[in-house]
């Protein structure tokens, strides 16, 4: 692969992680500017990070498996790397919440229904959403 | 500052973010805690690949020298504190705007 390596790797990072945002509706590229208000702050204190170890000799890149584009001693896949992992991170963190969601939303109720019209409880209480969710929350959200 | 050093303090001011700061608590919830392997297995595969080709090469002076999967465990740390920042910083928006920001 050679100089496309590092590249490459990054690819395979997003492949593995975007299909979430059409299949588990997790809805993180479409909230556009939230995710560029976490995302660009997040980048530019880790590549400050990045930019310290370099000059203090942590690590180094092989010139021969990257683009050859750099800001200063940065590859560009490396500045890249710190825009795609949180991207996919969040991918990720909204598909664990929208599969947990979901299996709230589809167990049955196991707290006994007084009432006769046992079913329309449960439907009821699907439609108010679990209980207790978390600040972060943006499940009821319109789509 | 080593490597070590630094990804140790890394972790310790994400968390203090995490928990204090911006007061998200993730560290403290479940959804974090089962979104964390399934990144840290990407992030195993795709490091392994770095590492392991040498694309990345660190100075065996500015780690401990432990390696899982080629690469340096400081890199599990490192790559902890950026996901949990990550993540923090976007339950925090989210809580900020009522989830406003939905366009």
């Amino acid at each position: 692969m050679g100089r496309y390596t590092y590249l490459a790797v990054l690819a395979g990072c997003l492949l593995a992680a975007v299909w979430l945002e059409p299949l588990f509706r997790v809805r993180v590229l479409r909230r556009w500017r939230r995710l560029t208000l976490t995302v660009l702050p997040v980048a530019a204190v880790f590549i400050l990070w990045d930019l310290a170890a370099i000059a203090a000799g942590h690590w180094t890149f092989d010139p021969d498996q990257t683009l050859g584009v750099s800001f200063g001693p940065l590859p560009l896949e490396e500045a890249l790397f710190f825009l795609v992992v949180p991207i996919c991170a969040l991918l990720g963190f909204e598909g664990v919440r929208a599969s947990l969601r979901r299996r709230a939303a589809t167990t049955p109720e196991t707290t006994g229904d007084p009432t006769p019209d046992g079913a329309a409880g449960a439907r009821a209480n699907r439609q108010a959403g679990p209980s207790g969710e978390p600040a972060c929350s943006t499940a009821g959200g319109p789509e | 500052m080593s490597y070590t050093a630094a990804a140790v303090l890394g972790v310790a001011l994400a968390a203090a973010l995490d928990l204090w700061v911006l007061r998200t608590r993730l560290l403290a919830r479940r959804e974090f805690w089962l979104t964390y392997p399934i990144i840290v297995f990407f992030q195993l595969l795709s490091n392994g690949v770095l590492t392991g080709r040498s694309v990345v090469r660190y100075d065996p002076a500015a780690i401990l020298g432990l390696r899982v999967l080629y690469a340096p465990a400081e890199d599990l740390l490192f790559g902890f504190a950026l996901v949990l920042t990550t993540l923090s910083l976007w339950c925090w928006h989210a809580r900020r705007s009522g989830d406003q920001a939905a366009a």
